[in-house]
C-alpha cells in the first residue's frame, strides 16, 4: 500500500476531526486528496507534529488526528512519553510507517527494526491498532474510543506525483485558528 | 518582591495560561507555584523542543503560551523556532534561565552561555536581561506584549546573578 492510498482511506472516514499533518509529502498528499480549513499543513520543524497535535488536544474539545511519520518520531520520540502521561482522550496518532525518509530521498529508517506499535504499547499506550494492508483501516470504532490511540500503519516507500502547497503558511494558520475558534 | 515569585506574579498578570517546561535549578520554585495554580495549564516536556510543538498547538486553540528553560534549551530548539514559530507567525514568552553568565560556578555551562545571546539575535529573538526582580516584571509585560503584537517569540534572560 501506498502512503497516499492509506491517507485516502482514513480521510474518507473522517468527519469533522481536526488534522495536524507531518512535512513534505504526507502534506502535500492529504491537501491534493482534500483541503479543508480543519488542515494543519506542517512546512518544516521535522518531529514536531505529535506534539503540535497534543498541545492541541490538551486545550480544545473536538478530536485531534495527527498524520505522523516514522522517521518524523524517531526525531522527537520523547514526545510519546509526554503523550502517554498527559494522557488526553481527545488525541489520536496516526503513524504513516514506511520505514523510511521518504521526502528527502527514502533513506531507510530505524523503524525497520524497531516495531513502532510495540513500542508504544511499552509505554503504556492501551489503545494501539495496527493496519497491514489499506482496505483494512476501519476509523469507525477508533473514532468512538476515547483517546490516547495509536494507529499504527505499514505503507510503502515512495511518493505520490501530487504538487507542493500553493497556501503561504500564514494562510494554512489563519484560517485553521478561525475553524478553532468558531466551534470552541 | 523575591525573585521567583516576581516572574510567577509576572506569568499571572499577563494571563499566560499555558505553559511548557524543562527544570532548572534556578527555576525550581517558579515552577513549583505554576504547578501549585489550577488556573495554569504545566505541561512539562521532555525536550525544549518538543515543548515548543506543544505550545504552538495551544496557541492555535487560543492560549496565551510561555516556555520555561535553562539556556542549553535554546540550542535544542533553534530549529523549530525558525521554521515553526517565525514560519507561521507564532507568539511565545520565553522565560530563560541563563547560566554560564558572572558568578557561574559550573565551567561546562560557559560555552553555551556566552552562545545564547548571540543565538537569539541570529534569531532576531528581543530580549530582555532584568537585574531586579522589579526589572523582571515590568521586562516580562512588555516583553508578551510585544510577542503578541508582533507575532513572534520574546524572551527574558535570567542571568545567575538574577537569583
Amino acid at each position: 500500500m501506498e502512503r497516499i492510498e492509506a491517507i485516502k482511506t482514513i480521510v474518507e472516514q473522517l468527519d469533522d476531526e481536526l488534522i495536524i499533518c507531518n512535512l513534505g509529502f504526507p502534506s502535500r498528499e492529504l491537501y491534493s486528496i482534500k483541503d479543508s480549513p480543519r488542515h494543519f499543513y506542517m512546512l518544516g520543524s521535522m518531529g514536531m507534529a505529535s506534539s503540535i497535535g497534543l498541545g492541541l488536544a490538551l486545550t480544545q474539545k473536538r478530536k485531534v488526528i495527527v498524520f505522523e511519520g516514522d522517521g518524523s518520531l524517531l526525531m522527537n520520540l520523547g514526545s510519546l512519553v509526554t503523550i502517554y502521561s498527559q494522557s488526553p482522550k481527545n488525541f489520536i496518532l496516526i503513524i504513516l510507517d514506511n520505514g523510511c525518509y521518504a521526502t528527502t530521498g527514502s533513506q531507510c529508517t530505524y523503524a525497520l527494526q524497531v516495531d513502532l506499535s510495540k513500542l508504544a504499547k511499552g509505554i503504556g499506550f492501551k489503545k494501539v491498532f495496527k493496519f497491514e494492508k489499506p482496505h483494512e483501516i476501519n476509523m469507525r470504532p477508533i473514532l468512538e474510543k476515547d483517546g490516547p490511540i495509536i494507529v499504527h500503519v505499514k505503507v510503502e516507500p515512495g511518493n505520490a506525483d501530487v504538487p507542493v502547497i500553493d497556501m503561504n503558511p500564514e494562510e494554512i494558520i489563519s484560517r485553521f485558528m478561525k475553524i478553532i475558534s468558531s466551534d470552541k | 518582591m523575591d525573585s521567583s515569585k516576581a516572574i510567577y506574579k509576572a506569568l499571572k498578570d499577563n494571563n499566560i495560561n499555558f505553559i511548557v517546561s524543562v527544570p532548572c535549578i534556578n527555576l525550581a520554585r517558579v515552577l513549583e507555584m505554576i504547578d501549585q495554580d489550577k488556573e495554569i495549564k504545566h505541561v512539562p516536556v521532555t525536550r525544549e523542543e518538543e515543548g515548543f510543538g506543544i505550545a504552538a498547538g495551544a496557541y492555535m486553540a487560543g492560549e496565551d503560551t510561555a516556555i520555561l528553560m535553562q539556556n542549553s534549551g535554546l540550542g535544542n530548539s533553534i530549529n523549530v523556532i525558525a521554521s515553526l514559530y517565525k514560519l507561521y507567525k507564532i507568539p511565545i514568552l520565553m522565560i530563560i534561565s541563563h547560566r554560564g553568565t558572572r558568578g557561574e560556578f559550573m565551567k561546562a555551562q560557559i560555552p553555551m552561555g556566552e552562545a545564547t545571546p548571540l543565538l537569539l539575535e541570529a534569531l532576531k529573538i528581543p530580549y530582555h536581561v532584568p537585574s531586579t526582580p522589579e526589572e523582571a516584571y515590568n521586562d516580562i509585560k512588555s516583553a508578551w506584549k510585544l510577542a503578541k503584537a508582533k507575532k513572534y517569540p520574546t524572551a527574558i534572560l535570567l542571568e545567575v546573578s538574577f537569583w
